[in-house]
C-alpha cells in the first residue's frame, strides 16, 4: 500500500522541526566558538558579533597561561584512557562469566550488579573521600581512575551482548580440545566481543571525560582534569568572557572530535543499550 | 544527571527487576577429568577484578555513608570520628537552607524533567519518519550530551548573562525588559533547568526512538486504514507502545534531578547557589556542607536523605505506572 508508505515519510513540517532542534542543539557550541574567537570588548558591543573572529589563537594562549588547561587536557587523556581500558577489560571478563559460565551464586551476584545501577555513586563520595585521604591519594590521578573502573553498566552490557553473540558450541569445542578458560577468553571471547567492547569503550570514554563531582572533590588545580580546570575557570577569578569560552572550547574539542568521527557508533550504542535487557 | 546516566542505557523495564535473560541456557559443567585444572574455581577468577573494585569503591562507600552520618567528622581531621547519634540529622532539619535546597531540588527537577521528556517524545516521533540524513539528525541531536556539565553550564551562564548575555539581548530586540536570570528565584531556576533540558533532550529522544522502533509498523498501517489522524495515531499507538520506556526514562531523570550539582554550581560559580540560595539544590548543599564548611558527617546525612528521597520517588513512580496500567487494562 504505497499511500501508507508515503504517509510514514517525513514531510516538510517534519524537517522543519528537526532543523530547529538541530539548531538549538548546536547553537550554544557555535556561540562558544564565536565568543572564544573575539575579544571581550567585541562581545559587549550593542550589536554582538555572530560570526567567528580572528582572536581564537590569542585566547587559547591566554587560557593556557591563566588556567592549567594544557596539563588538564593531558591528565584527562590519561584518566579517561585508563578508565576506558580498565572498564572494558573488567566488564568483558565479568560479562563473559555471567553470560556463559556456570557457578554458584551467579544469579544473586548478577542481581546485585543490576540493582547497584539504580544507586547514584554521588551518594558515596564522603567515605570515598575519607578513604583517599587515608591512602594519601588526594590530588593524585589514581584517586579518580580506580573508582572510575567500577561500571555495573559495563558488566551488564557485555553480558547481554555475549549471551546472544557467543555460540555455546564454540566454547564447548575449545573445551574438548583442552583449552583453559584463560585461553578460551583471549582466543574466542575477545574476538567475538570486539564490536561491543568498542561501543562500551566509546561510551565509557565520554562519561569519564565529562565526569564532574568526584574529580572536583578528589583533585585540585595542582593536578586537574579538564572538568576541574573548567570549574576553576568559572570560579570567578578569570573575568574575560572570551578567555573562559576559549577554555571551554579547548576542553570540549577532544570529545567533540571523538563524536564527529564515531558519532554513528555512539548513537547505535545508546539505542542498542536502551532496548536490550 | 551524569551519575545516573549509565543506567539509562540498560533496560527499559521496571527498575530493579532481574533481566529477562538471567535464565539463559548455560553450557554443561566441564567434565571433572580435565587435566587437573580446578574447574569449579576458575569462573570466579573472571569476576575478581570487577568485584574487588566494586566492593572497595562501590559498596563500601555507600554503606559507610550511613555510618559516618551518625558521627561528627570534619574535613581537616578526617580520621577522627566523634559519636553524634542523630545529631547531624536534627541539625539538618533545623537548617532553613536545607528546606530551601529540598524545595529547589523539587522545582528545578520538575522544570527540567517535564519539558525535557515531552520534547524528547515529540522529537522521537518525528525522527521515526523515513528521513533523508537521519544519521546526521540523530548525531546532531546528541551533541549536547557529548558536552560536559561543566562546559554546558559555563556556556549557558554566558548566554544568560545580565548585561551582555545573548538571551537578554534577544528579549530586548522584541521589547522585553532584561530578565535577572541570576537573582530572580523563578528566573534563575528556569535558567539552571534549561541547561539540563538542553543536555538531555536529544539523548532521551534516542531512547524513545529505540522504543518506537519496536512498535510494529502494521499497527500504524491499521490505524491509517481506519482513518486515524497522525495525532490520534500518536495517542493510541505510540504512547501505549512506549509505556515501559516512558516509565524508565522518568525514573532515570528523577534520579538525575535529585542529585543535580554541576549546573547550579557553575551557573555563577558559588556553592551557595545564588545570593539567597535561590537555586541551591540538595547536591550543591551537600557539597557546601562537606567541602565548603568541612562538615563531612553532616554531608553524609544529606547524602542519606537524598538516597531515601530517591527511593521514595522511584517507588512512587513505579506505583503510579502500575496503577495506571491496571486502570487501562481493566477498561
Amino acid at each position: 500500500m504505497s499511500a501508507t508508505v508515503t504517509a510514514r515519510r517525513g514531510g516538510r513540517l517534519t524537517y522543519a522541526v528537526l532543523v530547529c532542534a538541530v539548531l538549538v542543539s548546536a547553537f550554544p557550541l557555535y556561540w562558544t566558538l564565536v565568543a572564544a574567537s573575539r575579544s571581550n570588548a567585541e562581545l559587549a558591543r550593542p550589536l554582538p558579533a555572530l560570526l567567528p573572529g580572528p582572536r581564537l589563537l590569542d585566547n587559547f594562549r591566554s587560557v593556557l597561561d591563566e588556567a592549567a588547561i594544557g596539563k588538564a587536557l593531558l591528565n584527562s587523556l590519561v584518566v579517561s584512557g585508563s578508565i576506558t581500558a580498565g572498564t572494558v577489560l573488567c566488564s568483558t571478563l565479568a560479562g563473559f562469566a555471567f553470560a556463559k559460565l556456570r557457578f554458584r551464586g551467579r544469579g544473586a551476584l548478577l542481581a546485585a550488579v543490576v540493582a547497584s545501577m539504580m544507586i547514584p555513586p554521588q551518594l558515596g563520595v564522603i567515605p570515598l573521600f575519607m578513604l583517599i585521604v587515608k591512602l594519601h591519594w588526594v590530588n593524585q590521578l589514581q584517586a579518580v581512575v580506580l573508582p572510575g573502573l567500577v561500571s555495573a553498566f559495563g558488566v551488564f552490557f557485555m553480558r547481554q551482548f555475549l549471551v546472544q553473540s557467543l555460540p555455546d558450541e564454540l566454547i564447548e569445542a575449545a573445551r574438548v580440545d583442552g583449552a583453559s578458560h584463560a585461553r578460551i577468553f583471549w582466543s574466542i571471547v575477545v574476538p567475538i566481543a570486539r564490536p561491543a567492547m568498542a561501543v562500551l569503550g566509546l561510551l565509557t570514554f565520554m562519561t569519564a571525560w565529562n565526569d564532574f563531582f568526584w574529580p572536583i572533590v578528589a583533585l585540585s588545580s595542582q593536578e586537574p582534569t579538564v572538568q576541574v580546570a573548567l570549574r576553576q575557570l568559572g570560579g570567578g577569578y578569570v573575568h574575560d568572557q572570551s578567555v573562559i569560552m576559549a577554555g571551554t572550547l579547548l576542553g570540549t574539542l577532544p570529545v567533540l572530535l571523538v563524536f564527529g568521527l564515531l558519532g554513528r557508533q555512539i548513537v547505535g550504542g545508546i539505542m542498542q543499550g536502551a532496548v536490550k535487557g | 544527571m551524569p551519575s545516573a546516566e549509565p543506567l539509562a542505557r540498560t533496560s527499559p523495564k521496571a527498575p530493579g527487576a532481574p533481566p529477562a535473560s538471567l535464565t539463559a541456557p548455560v553450557p554443561p559443567e566441564p567434565s571433572p577429568r580435565r587435566r587437573g585444572r580446578p574447574a569449579a574455581l576458575s569462573p570466579y577468577a573472571f569476576l575478581v577484578p570487577f568485584f574487588t573494585l566494586f566492593a572497595a569503591f562501590g559498596i563500601f562507600p555507600l554503606l559507610y555513608t550511613a555510618y559516618v552520618s551518625l558521627y561528627r567528622a570534619e574535613l581537616q581531621t578526617p580520621g577522627e570520628l566523634e559519636w553524634r547519634g542523630l545529631g547531624n540529622y536534627t541539625a539538618l532539619f533545623a537548617d532553613p537552607f536545607f528546606w530551601t535546597a529540598l524545595r529547589n531540588t523539587f522545582t528545578i527537577g520538575v522544570l527540567s524533567t517535564v519539558p525535557q521528556l515531552l520534547m524528547a517524545l515529540g522529537l522521537a516521533h518525528v525522527l521515526n519518519y523515513r528521513l533523508r540524513g537521519r544519521t546526521f539528525f540523530r548525531t546532531a541531536l546528541l551533541l549536547p550530551y557529548a558536552t560536559s556539565v561543566a562546559a554546558a553550564s559555563l556556556i549557558f551562564a554566558q548566554l544568560f548573562g545580565h548585561d551582555f548575555g545573548l538571551i537578554n539581548r534577544l528579549l530586548d530586540l522584541v521589547g522585553v525588559h532584561p530578565v535577572d536570570w541570576q537573582n530572580g528565584t523563578v528566573a534563575s531556576q528556569i535558567a539552571v533547568s534549561s541547561i539540563v533540558v538542553w543536555r538531555w533532550t536529544g539523548y532521551n529522544a534516542l531512547i524513545y526512538l529505540a522504543g518506537l522502533q519496536t512498535i510494529p509498523a502494521e499497527l500504524y498501517e491499521a490505524a491509517e486504514v481506519d482513518g486515524a489522524s497522525r495525532w490520534r495515531q500518536f495517542l493510541h499507538v505510540t504512547l501505549p507502545g512506549l509505556r515501559p520506556t516512558i516509565v524508565f526514562t522518568s525514573v532515570v531523570s528523577t534520579i538525575g534531578a535529585t542529585q543535580l550539582f554541576g549546573e547550579p554550581l557553575l551557573f555563577e560559580g558559588s556553592v551557595s547557589g545564588g545570593i539567597s540560595h535561590q537555586y541551591q539544590t540538595l547536591g550543591l548543599y551537600m557539597y557546601e556542607q562537606g567541602w565548603g564548611f568541612f562538615h563531612l558527617g553532616r554531608a553524609a546525612a544529606i547524602a542519606w536523605v537524598m538516597f531515601l528521597l530517591i527511593a521514595v520517588l522511584v517507588g512512587a513512580n513505579a506505583w503510579l505506572a502500575r496503577r495506571r496500567y491496571r486502570k487501562e487494562a481493566g477498561q
